[in-house]
């Protein structure tokens, strides 16, 4: 569980899907960094990162899912390639286990990410969910 | 109530979560097999969505298909009776997930299932005052009822957003008036730190929904001088299929004017939700020059009508879905996953 303040200090970047951009080189991190690891340079702007990708690889969790995550098990958490080409660690929703596959479009949605018990924050952020045909 | 400068809607979004629970498998649960329903099926919240998620993504909605800075926006006001927080604006998480933060007002509006109109009222007086350039209105709510209550055969989730600005030619629409019609009528409420609600059953219809939509529509076509016959659709707080009807042909409405907006028997009742996805849907086939009467219903009690006049179609080459769509993107789930889903289990 993050304590509010920790919670607070990421929520423009869990929310909007926003990481950094290396002023230098280019290179774009999500989550955002604040020391470019190819260049090294310390001149990173936030970099707002497209919605929409394709699943890149995918697991289910089922059993022992980390604390606060409980009542979701069976989920997808999958490695999703967005159109910028960066890589983003994410939940995958409105989708069945069974259903899910390798190159499955997926856009941004806004869904609560964890409880902290009935009387902590809410945590909420991005998670991804099948592209509407 | 007319606002000395006109207001128009500049863009809007409705959302409806994609599970789905058949009426008939309520029914089979509670050994109601058989019976006919009035609703078909009902839409239903994943586990990780609320009021605010939902909220988000009508906004979301409304914001891609306006392409304005979400900076511009002034006010976001939130009308709800399921707010994940009891103490902390819902409207605060919507304007910081779209980037509208931090010069901004923002608050959550209660009155049953009338908040999102009472919502669109203030932006309305906002913005027709010079006080702010766009607001943003939003009515949501996952319905809350009580296991094997009738309530439950009816109770949906779903929520849509308004973003409303000084009327130009680009607005999708204007606002000619509003009337509201409120009194102390105690048919549906819900005590605080209580789940779900109480209602006194027959006596929400007569002095309840019907006095209080028939007179805050009739004033206003009053204010006017309109009859029933100048609207091209009528939309009505839908808690079930009976009363939307009933109103309407209390007033001199046809089913045709009403039909397009009725969404109660595919999405169930969505509270504060339900006369506004309703007027999305119809806003998602009106043609310019057409006339759209509104009317929500809060109870406790109150109704608040509005005369919308469509200027343009927005749509064209938008890869936003229409509601028709959203209600046939859909997933079944049972009786088991619906509890499930609702948090009526706990643990
Ligand atoms: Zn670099």
């Amino acid at each position: 569980m993050l304590s509010a303040p920790r919670y607070w200090r990421e929520i423009r970047y869990r929310y909007r899907l926003i990481g950094s951009r290396c002023l230098k080189c280019g290179k774009i991190y999500f989550p955002r960094r604040l020391v470019c690891a190819v260049c090294g340079s310390r001149k990173l702007e936030d970099y707002k990162l497209s919605e929409k990708g394709k699943i890149k690889t995918f697991t289910v969790i089922r059993r022992s899912p980390p604390l606060g995550y409980e009542k979701n098990v069976p989920y997808v958490v999958a490695v999703v390639e967005l159109e910028d080409g960066v890589n983003v660690l994410s939940q995958i929703v409105d989708v069945s286990p069974e259903e899910v596959k390798i190159g499955m479009p997926v856009e941004l949605t806004f869904r609560k990410v964890r409880e902290n018990g009935k009387e902590g924050i809410i945590e909420y952020g991005f998670k991804f969910r099948p592209i509407f045909e | 109530m007319k606002p000395e400068r006109l207001v128009g809607i500049v863009s809007y979004g409705g959302y409806i979560p994609i599970y789905r629970v058949k009426t008939s498998e309520i029914a089979r649960m509670w050994g109601r097999d058989g019976e006919t329903l009035q609703t078909e099926e009902v839409a239903v919240a994943a586990m990780d969505e609320d009021s605010v998620t939902m909220a988000v993504e009508a906004a979301r909605y409304a914001l891609k298909r306006a392409k304005i800075n979400p900076k511009e926006i002034g006010a976001i006001y939130v009308g709800s009776e399921s707010k994940p927080y009891a103490v902390k604006s819902s409207g605060t998480i919507v304007a910081e997930a779209i980037g509208a933060s931090p010069n901004i007002t923002a608050a959550d509006f209660e009155f049953a299932c009338k908040g999102g109109t009472e919502a669109l009222q203030t932006c309305i007086g906002l913005i027709a005052s010079g006080m702010i350039k766009y607001g943003l209105a939003i009515g949501v709510d996952t319905g809350q009822a009580a296991p094997s209550d009738e309530l439950e055969y009816t109770v949906g989730c779903g929520g849509a957003a308004f973003l409303v600005g000084p009327k130009t030619d680009e607005t999708v629409a204007y606002f000619e008036a509003s009337t509201s019609y409120v009194t102390d009528t105690p048919d549906f409420w819900r005590r605080a730190e209580r789940p779900y609600p109480s209602h006194a059953r027959r006596f929400t219809g007569e002095p309840a929904y019907f006095r209080h939509i028939v007179n805050a529509t009739k004033n206003l076509m009053a204010e006017l001088g309109y009859k029933p016959e100048d609207f091209d659709y009528a939309v009505f707080h839908q808690p079930n299929l009976k009363f939307p009807l009933k109103a309407g042909l209390m007033l001199g409405f046809t089913r045709k004017q009403l039909e397009h907006g009725l969404l109660i028997p595919s999405l169930g009742n969505a509270y504060a939700g339900s006369a506004l996805l309703g007027l999305v849907a119809v806003l998602d086939v009106a043609k310019p020059g057409q006339r759209i009467l509104l009317a929500s219903y809060g109870s406790g009690s109150g109704s608040d009508a509005f005369s919308i006049v469509v200027q343009n179609n927005p749509y064209r080459g938008n890869p936003i879905p229409f509601i028709s769509q959203m209600l046939k993107r859909k997933k079944y789930i049972d009786y088991a996953q619906y509890v499930k889903h609702r948090g009526k289990i706990v643990f």
